[in-house]
């Protein structure tokens, strides 16, 4: 293609106006706009031979391309078959500005909208969180509508399927926390706290938040996928018209399977726990197993134990409302599941640090 | 299953959907999908509820079934107002239903027989080995015999959808909706779901609703026509009285390539 000025403001256009040579066309066409003492161009397009529907639509943008420009343009002399593909093209053109009804928001009004959505999707988790667990409570006295076994699959998968994963971490991190401790209690000749350090460490803070981070990635997020996939194969909406409410038969074993083994998996973590951190130790401390074991055993208090045991029973309630909310929230196809498990363990992982730290100062302030 | 017409319920002839000035939009400043549309269903109609993609049709059944609420209008499904019914009624009226979504919705976990089952294993008290029997026998008759051990995702999409037509006649509903039966099939599998709803309708006497776009679909159930078109109603009349009408819009529908 090319563009030629001529006498007149008229600038003729020639050869193949196409995808592969708009672009350069384009340029021309900016360039003698801006060197133009016209005020008022004509377009002529008599010496166009080809035209794709990419150089028709570019076409019907020179007038406010020209405009951009400070001129004025209008199109003439089409042959009758680039006349005809331009007006295909407006038929299937997108309407006016304006016609969008964000266009004219303003800044003010856009961050008041974004937090009423807020404000709507936080009443919401609300809703849901009051009503699964509402539902959960019932279930043990109203078995209906909740499918025999279910729990127990659930339960083999969060629990028994998440204990390797969750031993491994554990066994690393008590490791790693007596390595750290050592490190420094050795400067103070202080060898033999360790054990304690790692006792309570383990009890209290490091084997329920470690156990629910990684099944909030494991399990949480595989709640949320599953759930999400079935909103977006209808799965949910047929159950509805089944008359069965997707909260008692999908989320419910969920829940009950989350506050059975997250618990029962905390227990196995601090055991594991201790148990690396005890070989960690006696490997790099020059303390005799038993006397580290002992150690260990002296500082272990019940009530350590008790509260890293309510510390995963709350992890489990947030973990399970918070996928099951992301899945039920998820939108826009298998795009949006993937964004639903994201979320769903991003949130989840905020959440029990909050939890955690709501937790820390009502047990040890 | 019952011989035709169904005991119990509205008497034949009565209306089983009844909808007046009904609006759906969604979001409250969305322009409405449905606007001010009119249907009446009768018991034993077998209707077809057609129209161009995004007409609205698929929206007019969801809100029919109780998916999507209504701006507007009144809607009576089998005489109640089903969006003003409390939970347990709802849930009751629900179990007098049917519904085939368009690409079966049968839950992925369980298997084809489990999922033909969950209707009964829920709803009612029948031992288990009798719902065995059941759903066996209601696989038969969509001809899937032996494939209720399979999971959903082994099936063909034809075989997926005859699932779900026995998942939606579990309970043995006196009104059954279907969603686009024979949308992204091959004509013989869809002809044979049409051969299965017309006998539902035909030999039970079950009311069926069929959304749809498929004119070989629309000529063999050859029921009740209810064509939409922007959001509302622009004809409701048998399939016949459309094709002898002096229509543009009709014409087009029933003869699209010399639009």
């Amino acid at each position: 293609m090319d563009v030629q000025p001529e006498a007149g403001g008229r600038l003729r256009i020639t050869g193949a106006c196409t995808v592969e040579s708009v672009a350069a066309g384009s340029r021309q066409v900016r360039l003698l706009l801006r060197d133009s003492a016209h005020a008022e161009l004509t377009a002529d397009l008599s010496g166009i031979t080809r035209l794709d529907t990419v150089g028709a639509v570019w076409l019907r943008r020179l007038p406010s391309l020209a405009s951009e420009a400070g001129r004025g343009l209008h199109l003439a002399a089409a042959p009758a078959s680039v006349q005809a593909l331009i007006d295909s093209v407006d038929a299937g053109s997108p309407p006016a500005a304006g016609a969008d009804s964000r266009d004219g928001t303003g800044f003010l009004e856009q961050v008041g909208e974004g937090a009423y959505r807020r404000f709507q999707a936080g009443l919401d988790f609300l809703y849901l969180a009051s009503d699964l667990t509402w539902a959960a409570a019932a279930t043990p006295f109203r078995r209906r509508g909740v499918r025999r076994g279910d729990f127990v699959r659930q339960s083999a998968v969060v629990g028994a399927d998440g204990l390797p994963i969750v031993a491994v971490i554990l066994f690393l991190v008590g490791g790693v926390s007596t390595l750290q401790a050592a490190a420094q209690l050795r400067r103070f000749g202080a060898n033999v706290l360790v054990a304690d350090l790692l006792s309570i460490g383990i009890t209290r803070e490091l084997g329920p938040l470690m156990t629910a981070i990684v099944i909030a990635g494991r399990s949480g997020s595989a709640f949320a996928a599953e759930i999400a996939s079935m909103k977006f194969n209808e799965e949910i909406d047929a159950l509805r018209t089944m008359a069965l409410d997707p909260l008692r038969l999908v989320a419910v074993p969920k829940m009950w399977a989350m506050l059975l083994t997250l618990p029962l998996l905390t227990i196995a973590a601090d055991f594991v726990g201790l148990l690396g951190g005890t070989v960690t130790g006696v490997l790099s401390l020059d303390i005799s197993p038993q006397a580290f074991a002992g150690r260990v055993q002296s500082a272990l208090l019940l009530k350590d134990v008790l509260t890293g045991l309510v510390k995963s029973l709350s992890f489990a309630w947030v973990i399970t409302v918070v996928s099951v909310y992301r899945g039920l929230r998820a939108g826009g196809g298998a795009a949006g599941v993937g964004a639903a498990t994201t979320s769903s363990v991003v949130s989840s992982i905020f959440a029990i640090i909050v939890l955690d730290l709501t937790w820390g100062l009502v047990f040890y302030l | 299953m019952t011989a035709a017409p169904p005991s119990g319920g509205l008497p034949p002839g009565e209306p089983v959907v009844e909808v007046r000035g009904l609006s759906v939009a969604y979001g409250e400043q969305a322009p409405p999908v449905l606007d001010g549309v009119d249907l009446t269903v009768r018991r034993g109609d077998m209707t077809c509820i057609v129209g161009g993609s995004g007409c609205g049709k698929s929206t007019l059944l969801k809100t029919v079934i109780g998916l999507v609420s209504p701006r507007a209008g009144d809607l009576g499904l089998l005489g109640e107002p089903l969006h003003e019914l409390a939970e347990p009624e709802r849930d009751a009226l629900l179990k007098r239903v049917g519904v085939m979504f368009q690409y079966g919705a049968m839950l992925g976990s369980l298997t084809v027989a489990e999922n033909v089952g969950l209707p009964l294993q829920m709803h009612t008290d029948l031992e288990p080995a009798l719902i065995d029997d059941i759903v066996d026998t209601r696989l038969g008759l969509v001809g899937l015999a032996g494939s209720g051990g399979k999971l959903p995702s082994e099936l063909s999409g034809g075989m997926r959808k005859r699932a779900a037509l026995a998942r939606a006649m579990a309970l043995e509903p006196e009104v059954l909706f279907c969603d686009e039966p024979g949308a992204g099939l091959d004509p013989v599998t869809a002809a044979g779901i049409d051969r299965l709803l017309l006998s539902l309708n035909r030999g039970q006497g079950t009311t069926v609703v069929v959304v749809t776009h498929e004119l070989l679909s629309i000529e063999r159930l050859d029921g009740q026509l209810v064509m939409l078109d922007g959001g509302r109603v622009v004809f409701d009349g048998t399939v016949r009285a459309a094709r002898e009408e002096q229509r543009d819009d009709l014409r087009r529908f029933f003869n699209p390539s010399a639009a």
